[in-house]
C-alpha cells in the first residue's frame, strides 16, 4: 500500500465513523432516544378494547392479591387467580387505571394449564386501582379490583 | 442477541397429572418510552417485551400480551398440568424484534 492509498482509506473511515456516531442518538447505556413518548391509553379505552363494550360484573371468584402499600412503584407484585374450572376461563387481563397505558398484561389460557393463575410484577406510576378482569368461555366478564398506595412512582 | 432467561418448575418432584407451577424470569430493561434522558431531554425509546408464548410439546398452551407497565426483568409464573413427558418451551418477543427461547423438560412416569 502506498502513501496516497493509505491516507485516502483512513480519512474515509474517520469521516464515516464521525457521521455514524452523530446520527445515532444514544444515551450512556446505548439506548435509542426519540422525541415523543408512546400514545396514551386510558382505562376506559383499554377496558373497551378487552370487553368490546360488554358489562363487567364484580365477582368474588376472581382473587386479586396485591400489596396495600407499595413502597416502590417500579416493582409491585400482583397475583390473580380465578376460582373456576380452567375450561371456563379464557383469559385474565390486568389493568392499572391511572398508568400511561392502562392495559398492563393479558394472559390467555387453555385447559392444559390446569389452573387459571398468573403472578407477575408490574409498575404503578402513582396511587391507583389495580383491576383484574377475567374473560370467561361463555363470553361474559368478571372482575376484582384493589387500591394500591404507592410511595415512589415507577413509570418515569 | 439472546437474553438471559431462567425457568423453573415448582415443586421439583411431581407425578403425572399434577398441576405444577412454572416460574420464569428474563433479563430485559422494559423501557416504557416515558423516561427522559437527562442530557439531551429526549425520551428513551420504548423497548419492552410484547408477547410471551408457552409451548408444551407441539401445543401452544398459554400466550401473553405485555405492555411497558410490566416491571423490568419480568417475572411471570403460571401453572401447567404435567400430563406427558415433553419439552416446555417459552418464547419471549419484544417490540424491536428480539426473540429469546428457553426450553426445559417435563418428565413424568
Amino acid at each position: 500500500m502506498n502513501r496516497r492509498d493509505f491516507l485516502r482509506t483512513t480519512s474515509l473511515t474517520a469521516v464515516s465513523t464521525a457521521v455514524l456516531g452523530s446520527a445515532a442518538f444514544t444515551d450512556s447505556f446505548g439506548a435509542e432516544l426519540v422525541d415523543n413518548p408512546p400514545p396514551k391509553k386510558s382505562f376506559d379505552e383499554a377496558l373497551k378494547e378487552i370487553t368490546g363494550g360488554k358489562a363487567v360484573s364484580d365477582s368474588d371468584k376472581v382473587k386479586l392479591i396485591a400489596p396495600e402499600i407499595a413502597e416502590n412503584g417500579a416493582v409491585v407484585p400482583v397475583t390473580v387467580e380465578v376460582e373456576l374450572p380452567i375450561e371456563q376461563v379464557k383469559a385474565i387481563h390486568i389493568l392499572a387505571d391511572k398508568n400511561h397505558n392502562a392495559k398492563t398484561m393479558s394472559v390467555y389460557f387453555t385447559p392444559a394449564n390446569g389452573k387459571a393463575y398468573i403472578s407477575t410484577r408490574i409498575r404503578l406510576a402513582e396511587t391507583m386501582n389495580v383491576v383484574a378482569v377475567a374473560q370467561l368461555a361463555d363470553g361474559s366478564f368478571i372482575k376484582a379490583q384493589k387500591p394500591v398506595k404507592v410511595t415512589i412512582g415507577g413509570c418515569g | 442477541m439472546a437474553r438471559q432467561a431462567l425457568v423453573k418448575i415448582n415443586p421439583k418432584e411431581y407425578k403425572k397429572d399434577d398441576i405444577v407451577r412454572v416460574d420464569s424470569v428474563i433479563m430485559h430493561p422494559m423501557d416504557t418510552g416515558l423516561m427522559k434522558d437527562k442530557e439531551s431531554g429526549k425520551y428513551i425509546a420504548a423497548h419492552y417485551i410484547t408477547n410471551v408464548e408457552v409451548y408444551y410439546g407441539d401445543e401452544k398452551i398459554t400466550w401473553m400480551e405485555l405492555s411497558g407497565s410490566v416491571s423490568a426483568n419480568p417475572f411471570i409464573s403460571f401453572y401447567v398440568k404435567a400430563t406427558k413427558t415433553a419439552p416446555l418451551k417459552i418464547v419471549w418477543k419484544d417490540n424491536k424484534g428480539e426473540v429469546t427461547e428457553k426450553v426445559i423438560d417435563i418428565k413424568v412416569d
